[in-house]
């Protein structure tokens, strides 16, 4: 299913981090998968969260310059080659990956999430496959 | 033995200098009246008349020249020659982009090359030595005045301009450069390449002429042990004629003037009175033998000192300090004028923020120049190589606009520091 993922700038400085994770603990916010994307000089802060519409607000609110992506949530299959088999659907279908990273849930699941240029058609192939994309958030 | 170029002209009388100044200042001004409308105008709206100008105790009558005003009258308004009696321009930055341009007549040209070659022999230069010029050639006057210089000293000149040190130190060994000419930055890279490529005991240098940005004696002292030569400062600005307006003899304690050619003054840069020697102000130019642009009490911004004092080398024309500071916010980075106001102005046209901080630092004896810039929500994105193009894109603007390397770093927004109504935007590290 297509997840809400929130972007956060980052400057390179020491603490950054640690003030965002901050205002999303004051808030309560609950952390479900994070990925971090950094150049020499600045980087991009990927999370999916409990609750994106909240987490955003209070993160705009401390100044933080934040941007929602829609991407894809999925099952993999828990075992050797379960990885490729859903890359390999991916690449038949001729769907280019921007980025993708990993996730566990409580039940030690391994979801991968995936950013491409055409969610719908990446859902479609993922169903058509077989694959089981995450119930709800 | 101290050597000169013009020993009659340097060494000559402070009676016979002041009479050269009195008779070609009243020549001059007279001229500018007739030949330069915008300058003339000045005049009038300060009520004085070639009339009123006698000799060098009323100059203080005559109206300043700015960079704006070079500015205003972009690109011919303070030429006073036909264009058909002009030889050569030469070029610098402007505060906004707009550059500035100097003209020259054959004459100008003659006089300028004179002043280097002064530079030149001061440092001891004759027709025996290979001088070796890496100032950048071209619109920047470094590599055409001592090339130039180099000429009537009778040097054997190598015009390498500036770049490929491999290249340099090459040259250096092969045809045995004894006289280097290039920024003392530049000069200090030269000297740690050659000690890294183990080439530094088959230099044949003796001095260097190191000049168009601000050193300290400490790194003076640093060059000159590293390279076995002695290193002579050397100071210009394109607007009165480029490298050679003043230059170091063998005494090292400051430059001397060029006052057969340029008069100078000290003044308060507030209230523009003229200061006594000894005083520290803002120093101010006028050319009493251009032809073709002859400017008349430009204000250079430099901030330093004159002082009449006898000097060892025999030299009696005035010594100038080296600047010691800026009267406006321009900076000097690896030689180049730097205006923030230029860098905003590539920010507006780029759609960034006003918020931008300039951060000048100096690292292994060279220049560095890193803008600060906050990030926006609208130019945030998730896709990374979309903010990698825009930072591109911004570096090769600023490239376009200043002719230098800005670092640019993007940051969180309102992290840069918004003091008490005015916002700090340059922070210069270096120790000079």
């Amino acid at each position: 299913m297509t997840v809400n993922q929130i972007s956060v700038f980052l400057e390179n400085r020491t603490g950054q981090l640690a003030d965002i994770t901050a205002v999303l603990s004051e808030n309560q916010i609950d952390l479900r998968a994070i990925s971090m994307a950094e150049t020499a000089s600045y980087g991009v802060l990927r999370l999916i969260v409990d609750d994106p519409q909240k987490a955003s607000a209070v993160l705009l609110e401390k100044g933080f310059i934040i941007t929602m992506t829609p991407v894809e949530a999925v099952l993999v299959p828990d075992r050797p080659g379960g990885l490729s088999e859903l890359l390999a659907a991916v690449s038949r279908a001729d769907i280019g990956l921007e980025y993708m990273y990993s996730v566990l849930d409580r039940g030690s699941n391994a979801y991968m999430i995936l950013k491409t240029g055409d969610n719908a058609k990446l859902a479609e192939v993922l169903e058509n496959n077989g694959f089981r994309t995450v119930p709800e958030q | 033995m101290e050597r000169y170029y013009q020993p009659e002209i340097e060494c000559a009388s402070r009676e016979q200098i002041l009479s050269w100044q009195n008779e070609r200042l009243v020549k001059q001004v007279r001229n500018v009246w007739d030949h330069v409308p915008y300058y003339r105008k000045k005049m009038e709206e300060k009520g004085v008349s070639p009339d009123d100008i006698k000799g060098v105790e009323d100059l203080h009558k005559l109206p300043f020249l700015t960079k704006d005003d070079l500015r205003e009258a972009y690109p011919y308004g303070l030429l006073a020659k036909p264009l058909g009696d002009c030889v050569r321009i030469q070029s610098t930055s402007g505060t906004t982009g707009k550059r500035v341009v100097a003209f020259y007549t054959q004459h100008d040209l003659d006089l300028w090359e004179d002043c280097c070659a002064r530079a030149i022999m001061a440092a001891g230069g004759t027709n025996e030595d290979v001088c070796h010029v890496c100032y950048g050639y071209g619109l920047f006057t470094g590599g055409p005045g001592l090339n130039g210089g180099s000429h009537r000293v009778g040097c054997l000149t190598l015009p390498m301009s500036s770049g490929n040190t491999e290249r340099q130190l090459q040259f250096m060994v092969d045809l045995g450069s004894t006289i280097l000419c290039c920024t003392p930055s530049y000069a200090a890279y030269l000297a740690e390449s050659a000690i890294e490529h183990g080439v530094r005991d088959k230099l044949k240098l003796k001095a260097g002429i190191f000049g168009a940005e601000a050193w300290s004696e400490e790194m003076r002292q640093d060059i000159q042990n590293k390279l076995g030569i002695k290193a002579y400062d050397i100071y210009g600005l394109t607007e009165i004629s480029g490298p050679g307006v003043s230059f170091e003899c063998s005494e090292q304690t400051g430059m001397h003037i060029n006052e057969d050619h340029f008069i100078a003054e000290i003044i308060d840069p507030n209230t523009g009175e003229v200061l006594p020697d000894g005083t520290k102000g803002e120093l101010v130019f006028t050319s009493i033998t251009k032809e073709a642009f002859p400017l008349l009490r430009y204000r250079t911004r430099d901030i330093c000192v004159l002082t009449r004092e006898k000097c060892s080398c025999g030299r009696t024309h005035v010594k100038m300090s080296k600047p010691m500071g800026r009267s406006d916010d321009m900076l000097i980075i690896k030689g180049v004028n730097v205006f923030p106001s230029q860098i905003e102005t590539v920010l507006m046209e780029q759609g960034y923020p006003a918020n931008y901080q300039i951060i000048v630092d100096r690292v292994n004896h060279s220049d560095t120049l890193e803008v600060q810039v906050e990030m926006t929500p609208e130019r945030f994105s998730d896709n990374l190589g979309k903010i990698t193009e825009m930072e591109k894109e911004l570096v090769a603007a600023l490239k376009a606009m200043l002719g230098i390397y800005a670092k640019v770093t993007l940051v969180a927004p309102k992290s840069i520091t918004r003091s008490e109504g005015k916002a700090v935007r340059v922070i210069d590290k270096r120790k000079i």
